[in-house]
């Protein structure tokens, strides 16, 4: 099983704020790997830092042995930084996300991003537009058509396996939030990704819902062989459908392991399992 | 596979439509005698269509791509230009340039006029209009680079200022020479100038030239906004973070939509210069934009017949309908007091604000002129 | 010697323009500080205070025009915010900014209705239209008084926002929209005080403006206006010195332009004229441009960040 993501001494660092501190971790191929924490542990900035939203101050981010992302400390962070690992790095390489999407990774949002005035089909369609061949005058002039025809096909094709073909011309804003949030998944999976970023794809879900979505992801991994790499606070999924598991707590890495070995973790319960449960 | 066979019997239907309108503009340039009551009809189609076009120009950047771009007067002036001074006959030139030593010595129509006949002049005419689209898309692109990574009011006024520059640059006596300085370019060629010969009878084309030019400039737009492009347009106008995380080059396309819509602009200044028989840098002010931008206010943003309506409505109004507003008797009211010169003004400028503020959607929404002549599967119920 | 008494002049009057354009600046900054609004009408504002003026002082004697003129453009400020803005408050930023831009078009058509399109003398003011000469350079004493006046009405609103409870709302509901409405203050009220704020300096800057100026013609507000919108920007929008600074920079550089090809062959530089003046009003936005690329929150503005 080879790695397909490994994200490697970063630190994001906005102002004197240490957001992640010092990450490492590694997905491997055909693996579920989910990132948890408390609120406001580095999660989401985490996923920022590795989908290119966001610059890491230092550190590397390596896609398929590839190395996708770079950076060390510059102008006034350079004197404020205060992680680890300085020095390590002289490259800056920073890919916009749209880049770093066509390398093979596709994410989810936390707060559901879909385009609001689109239908359920087109909102599919648009996220395969990075895979186009034709340049905008063959477009225009619909010299493409063999292409379009295919990702038509393929839309529809998608939206089966999620359950929204039935809803393809609603406009996406008007699904039910569980819904929102599986075309959210279509939507990332047209870009014909091979590692799947899902930003809590069950915040807001009934235990049902949460149960189908579980599910779903299994699915998903198994009929695309995806490799799927996901935040979320339902221990049930996680704990469910994950093959290993990071615990994030004030941008640190406090444990990684199988789901057993977390949830057996003093360090874990003592930051965020136990105080979870309390709640 | 899904909704191809709709789409080809609608384009069908689109296509035969057209065909039937511009036809219908060929009879009335005949039928209507210059003296006529009605021919305001014909300089309102004549006006109207280029307005048309740069309004839906405008409407692919703002209400499409979402870049809220207030450069457009910018863009049609450097068409306007580029055109004029590539058909000024040799003849003509040393008049019109009469204080300066005209620099660029060449004219597309008369070149290709003399060496293929009448349809080397057509052709001329073309290529002039097709180089004023494209100075003005390589000014777009130049500017583009450093403007479109700003933020929507910025934005604005950063190519609003952009405009403005141009307006200077034009006017510059050093570059007199080339654009004639703060003087009108003119005796280029105009509309007037387009007829057909078949045997014994003249047919003029002084409407259909610029309904043509703007028909297939607009059909273009609407091709290119339901492409894979357009759609990726809309995408980035309703999230730009989400656009750019399902691999949408924002820089890309942003450039490209601005170069495309400044194209049209372009071309629409050339149009405009046709139909004015005038070009002057003093013409296209900010207001001209902010025209522009009302008309693509009311006829919706977001929705390319609706700007066509909203151009025609708008030039119809202020040059035709509202005149008598300007002229002392309107709707047989004689009241010379109250509508002297302005007064139509005025009252279109209520209107418009009555629309800002209470019909924010415009006549059309987002929706166009296909949409509203047949039901919507499912889309409808979409609550719109 | 010479070079002096070349440039003295264009100085002079970049000074005092720039006192101007600070003053109509303020009004843009406030309320882009508040609503996140580029009031396209305000420039108009200014324009049709100077019409006020015209035609008041043409049925009234001087000391009561003018303060009735000042009332009047406080009021239209006021009336513009309520129908114009305030109906949009949950609107899409661009539907208020076609609000803005509909505004100032039709202040402009009501104006060239009024005035059919002539330009009208702005009535001469006692004293400060007095003419003077300083260091050998003739000139009218208001570009003497603008730029006092302006720093102090500055120092004045400065104390205001810094000392006073609307001020302390006012900052607050720049700083947050939203959670100053939670904490109880009235927005309404606040984005009202802005208005009247911003069209009373503005009624005093076209006095002052316009005392220099042969006339009033209804585009007279279109160019003020902008350029004191690019002072704003250029200071750092939302900031009230940032656009004062801003406003003297962009009128001296603006009136040395002008006379640039007059000071450069005083020089020696040039041998004939290369016609720059043409650029003075475009310069304002090349400047606009540059800074916006490289400093988008401009001199003293503050930096934002997107959340994802």
């Amino acid at each position: 099983m080879s790695t397909i993501l490994k994200v490697e001494n970063a630190t994001m660092q906005f102002g004197g704020v240490v957001a992640v501190d010092n990450l490492n971790l590694e997905v491997n191929e055909g693996e579920i790997v989910a990132l948890i924490g408390p609120n406001g542990a580095g999660k989401t900035t985490a996923f920022n830092v590795i989908t290119g939203v966001y610059q890491p101050t230092n550190g590397a981010v390596y896609f398929q042995g590839e190395r996708i992302v770079e950076n060390h400390p510059q102008g006034k962070l350079k004197k404020l930084y205060k992680g680890e690992h300085a020095g390590e790095y002289t490259h800056v390489l920073a890919p916009t996300p749209d880049h770093i999407t066509k390398l093979g990774m596709a994410r989810t949002f936390q707060n559901i991003r879909l385009w609001k005035s689109q239908t359920v089909f087109d909102n599919v369609l648009i996220a395969m537009h990075c895979r186009t061949h034709a340049n905008f005058l063959a477009a225009s002039f619909r010299f493409n058509r063999k292409e379009e025809r295919e990702q038509r096909d393929r839309v529809a094709g998608l939206l089966e396996t999620v359950g929204l073909y039935d809803v393809r011309n609603e406009l996406a804003t008007s699904l039910p939030y569980g819904k929102q949030r599986r075309l959210e998944i279509a939507r990332a999976l047209a870009t014909a990704p091979r590692l799947l970023l899902l930003d809590e794809p069950a915040a807001g879900m009934n235990p049902q819902e949460t149960q189908e979505l579980t599910a779903f992801i299994g699915e998903i991994r198994d009929s695309f062989h995806m490799t799927v790499f996901l935040i979320e606070h339902h221990m049930d999924l996680v704990m469910d459908i994950s093959d290993r598991i990071y615990v994030l707590d004030f941008g640190k890495l406090i444990a990684q392991g199988t789901p057993e070995e977390i949830q057996n973790n003093k360090r874990v319960i003592d930051a965020y399992l136990g105080v979870a449960e309390d709640a | 596979m899904i909704g191809t066979q709709q789409s080809r019997k609608n384009s069908l239907t689109s296509l035969i439509l057209v065909a039937v309108m511009l036809a219908a503009v060929v009879v009335l340039d005949q039928v209507i005698k210059p003296t006529d009551s009605m021919s305001m009809l014909l300089k309102v189609l004549q006006k109207g269509s280029i307005y048309a076009l740069a309004a839906v120009s405008m409407n692919l950047l703002n209400g499409f791509t979402g870049l809220f771009s207030l450069g457009h007067a910018g863009f049609m002036l450097i068409g306007a230009y580029t055109y004029a001074i590539f058909t000024i006959p040799s003849e003509a030139r040393d008049v019109v340039y009469q204080y300066y030593d005209a620099a660029i010595r060449i004219s597309f129509p008369e070149v290709l006029g003399n060496a293929l006949g009448p349809v080397g002049t057509l052709v001329g005419v073309v290529l002039a209009v097709i180089a004023a689209g494209l100075a003005a898309a390589v000014i777009a692109w130049l500017i583009g680079l450093p403007v479109l990574r700003l933020k929507s009011d910025y934005l604005a006024i950063a190519t609003l200022g952009f405009a403005e520059v141009v307006r200077a640059v034009f006017q510059w006596g050093k570059l007199g020479p080339v654009t004639n300085g703060s003087n009108p370019l003119k005796s280029f060629v105009r509309i007037n100038a387009f007829q057909l010969k078949l045997g014994g009878t003249t047919i003029s084309l002084t409407t259909f030239v610029p309904v043509l030019l703007a028909t297939v400039c607009i059909a273009f737009i609407v091709l290119l906004v339901n492409s894979t492009y357009g759609r990726s347009f809309k995408a980035i106008r309703d999230d730009e973070v989400a656009a750019e995380a399902m691999g949408i080059n924002l820089a890309r396309h942003k450039m490209l939509s601005f170069c495309v819509s400044s194209f049209f602009a372009g071309v629409a200044g050339a149009g405009m210069a046709m139909v004015l028989g005038i070009a002057q840098a003093s013409n296209f002010k900010s207001a001209m934009t902010y025209e522009i931008l009302l008309m693509v206010v009311l006829g919706g943003i977001g929705s390319i017949s609706g700007s066509c309506i909203g151009a025609m409505l708008f030039i119809a109004a202020s040059e035709w309908w509202l005149r008598g507003l300007d002229s002392g008797v309107f709707l047989g009211i004689n009241a010379p007091g109250i509508f002297r010169n302005g007064f139509r003004l005025v009252v279109f400028s209520v209107i418009i604000m009555i629309v800002v503020l209470f019909f924010r959607k415009g006549i059309m929404g987002d929706r166009e002129l296909p949409d509203l002549l047949k039901k919507r599967p499912g889309k409808g119920a979409a609550g719109k | 010697m010479d070079l002096m008494n070349t440039v003295l002049p264009y100085l002079l009057s970049g000074v005092s323009v720039g006192g101007q354009y600070a003053l109509i600046a303020i009004g843009y900054t406030m309320v882009y500080g508040i609503l996140r609004l580029i009031n396209f009408a305000h420039g108009d504002v200014f324009m049709v205070a100077g019409l006020m003026m015209v035609y008041l002082s043409a049925s009234m004697p001087l000391y009561l025009a003018a303060p009735l003129m000042v009332i009047f453009t406080v009021l239209l400020g006021f009336v513009i915010e309520r129908v114009a803005y305030k109906p949009l408050r949950t609107a899409p930023r661009m539907s208020v900014m076609i609000s803005a831009i509909g505004v100032s078009y039709l202040l402009q058509n009501l104006a060239l209705y009024i005035t059919g399109g002539l330009n009208k003398n702005y009535p001469a003011i006692p004293w400060i239209s007095d003419q003077i000469t300083v260091f050998g350079a003739p000139t009218k004493r208001v570009t003497l008084i603008t730029p006092f006046l302006t720093v102090a009405l500055v120092i004045v609103l400065v104390w205001l926002i810094n000392h006073t409870k609307v001020g302390m709302a006012m900052r607050a509901v720049s700083r947050d929209f939203e959670t100053a409405q939670l904490m109880g203050i009235r927005i309404n009220n606040v984005i009202s005080i802005t208005f009247v704020i911003g069209s009373f300096l503005a009624a005093v800057g076209s006095m002052l403006y316009f005392s220099n100026y042969p006339g009033v013609v209804p585009t007279s507000g279109g160019m003020p206006g902008l350029k004191a919108f690019v002072a704003a920007v250029f200071g750092g929008i939302g900031s009230i010195p940032g656009a004062v600074v801003g406003a003297f920079i962009i009128g001296i550089c603006e009136n040395i332009i002008k006379g640039l090809d007059i000071i450069l062959k005083s020089v020696g530089v040039l041998r004939e004229p290369l016609e720059l003046a043409t650029f003075s009003d475009a310069f304002t936005f090349v400047l606009l441009i540059v800074i916006l690329v490289f400093k988008p929150t401009g001199l003293f503005g503050e930096k934002t960040t997107d959340k994802v």
